[in-house]
């Protein structure tokens, strides 16, 4: 029964900003196509983990890390790492919807074009792809050349998200998707994602614990920079082995 | 009425007054050069060369010598400053000494043109040769709009939301491909308008050519970057101050204005223009 395969390995890590810990003795194992539930209060260095794991927080001056983080095997910091590598088999989706001031096919192309693809057809193809995937090309497939600016929050979203598909990653981040959106918006953004985990491995930052029940298969519970809890989602919500696991999803402080 | 009534309307009064005496003042400037000026504009004024000490004929080589200076200006300073608002804004770490750099460009803006004027007289002029020429005058104004550009290079740098910059570094561009496809771009109207306003101030500087690039008269059109040229600021200058038929010197020198202040009026509105553009894209 047991076909867990594990993608991601982070290992005893310890973030600091400056001198502020903000993550201390994370260990924890993300499992190939499945969907990984990380929530916790604000400040409780969720998102701080998720930017670890594509690297993104080396964009933040005076910082120090501890510990090591396996993709596949393979230290993410290990020196002779390009991050830049990391981050194409890692992709993001950010807490804000952050198109490109562009038009939507130029959002979707941009990851291909940087890897130099330049075959015209291979990228119309796959942009139309990506939009498919993203459950976006209905909606938009008349407009394509259009500034991306011009669509709704929800679909601003949707086009971050096929952004990110179009240089095929292995692995899908999500930091707080949802929480510049309309509920329909944020039940569209769901539905994708559990569509998404059969070909991608998935990681989602809340702090809507219902989503987290609802979309995850994994779920880890953080707490002033500690990992608290993590075990199957539905365990965690049903018998949490932790009281501050239990007191924060009965809603007792959050 | 209720004192703080009153007090309230003299406050609005007042700044009604000031407001009023600024548009009087604007207002008064471009009625008295176009008044003035506009006698003496006519096709062979802007096409011709001037003839009978300064009195009769056009202003033709200190139009294109304007021209060739703002633009030699804009070559010097525009790909220097970029340049350098870039490493200032993406690049360097911040510190101590970065902000000190900085400061030490915001202080050039505050030099005197003259003074610009005398270095350029004594570093491009004679140290390195190039004598009184368009290239030495297009150095010393380039080095005069270096500041504006860099800084409103990096106000339209540091305005690009760090949002764009993640997004792009998420997707596996390096951060040079970031920088150029995505940074630059989404700046770009604002680095325009820093230019435009530039060659705004460029074009109507009369101190830092006074020795680095302009002649009184020439009846001959630059031939290359090391020919002396006239100049529209200096060409006022000239006719104000020298030569013997003071009225008709004036009436020239007023169409000269009135030229200047069409060119940077347009070139001001350009500005605008690109900057409404810039609003509607980025909302």
């Amino acid at each position: 029964m047991d076909r867990r395969i594990v993608k991601i390995e982070a290992r005893d890590i310890n973030f600091f900003y400056g001198s502020r810990q903000a993550l201390s003795s994370v260990s924890i194992e993300i499992y190939k196509n499945q969907v990984t539930a990380i929530i916790g209060p604000s400040g409780c260095g969720k998102s701080t983990f998720i930017r670890l794991l594509n690297r993104m927080n080396e964009l933040v001056p005076n910082t120090s890390l501890k510990g090591a983080i396996l993709l596949e095997e393979e230290d993410i910091f290990d020196p002779s790492v390009d991050p830049v590598e990391i981050r194409r088999r890692i992709g993001m989706v950010f807490q804000k919807p952050n198109p490109f001031p562009k038009s939507i096919f130029e959002n979707v192309s941009y990851g291909l074009k940087i890897n130099g693809i330049t075959d015209g057809n291979f990228i119309e193809k796959k942009v139309g792809e990506s939009l498919k995937k993203a459950a976006l090309w209905d909606e938009v497939k008349d407009r394509i050349h259009e500034n991306a600016l011009k669509l709704s929050g929800g679909q601003q979203q949707r086009l971050c998200i096929a952004r990110c598909l179009a240089v095929e990653p292995e692995v899908l981040l999500f930091d707080e998707p949802c929480a510049s959106l309309d509920p329909i918006s944020t039940s569209k953004i769901e539905e994708l994602i559990l569509e998404l985990k059969k070909y991608y491995t998935i990681v989602i930052v809340t702090h809507n614990m219902q989503q987290a029940a609802r979309v995850s298969d994994y779920t880890a519970f953080f707490l002033l920079g500690e990992l608290i809890e993590f075990g199957k989602t539905q365990d965690i919500f049903t018998a949490p082995k932790d009281k501050r696991t239990e007191d924060y999803i009965t809603g007792r402080f959050g | 009425m209720k004192k703080h009534k009153v007090t309230q309307n003299i406050g609005f009064a007042l700044l009604f007054l000031c407001m009023a005496v600024t548009l009087f003042f604007l207002g008064a400037i471009i009625y008295f050069i176009t008044i003035r000026g506009i006698k003496v504009i006519s096709w062979e004024f802007l096409t011709q060369v001037p003839r009978n000490g300064m009195t009769e004929g056009g202003v033709a080589p200190a139009i294109l010598g304007t021209f060739y200076l703002t633009m030699g200006a804009i070559l010097v300073s525009l790909p220097l400053g970029l340049a350098c608002a870039i490493y200032l804004c993406e690049y360097s770490p911040k510190s101590a000494l970065v902000n000190l750099i900085r400061m030490s460009i915001n202080n050039l803006a505050g030099v005197p043109s003259v003074v610009f004027g005398l270095f350029g007289f004594a570093v491009f002029v004679k140290y390195m040769k190039f004598g009184v020429s368009i290239l030495s005058g297009s150095l010393t104004l380039g080095i005069l709009a270096l500041p504006v550009i860099i800084s409103a290079s990096q106000e339209a740098l540091t305005a690009v939301p760090q949002s764009l910059r993640e997004a792009s570094l998420a997707l596996g561009a390096s951060k040079w491909q970031t920088i150029k496809k995505i940074v630059l771009p989404t700046a770009l109207p604002g680095i325009l308008t820093g230019v435009i306003l530039s060659i705004g101030r460029v074009a109507g500087e009369t101190a830092p050519i006074l020795f680095t690039a302009a002649t009184f008269y020439t009846r001959h059109y630059p031939d290359s970057v090391f020919s002396e040229v006239m100049a529209l600021p200096y060409h006022i200058y000239a006719l104000m101050t020298e030569g013997t038929h003071p009225d008709k010197q004036a009436a020239i020198a007023y169409g000269c204005g009135l030229i200047l202040l069409v060119l940077v009026l347009l070139i001001s509105t350009i500005a605008i223009v690109i900057r409404q553009k810039q609003r509607v894209i980025h909302g």
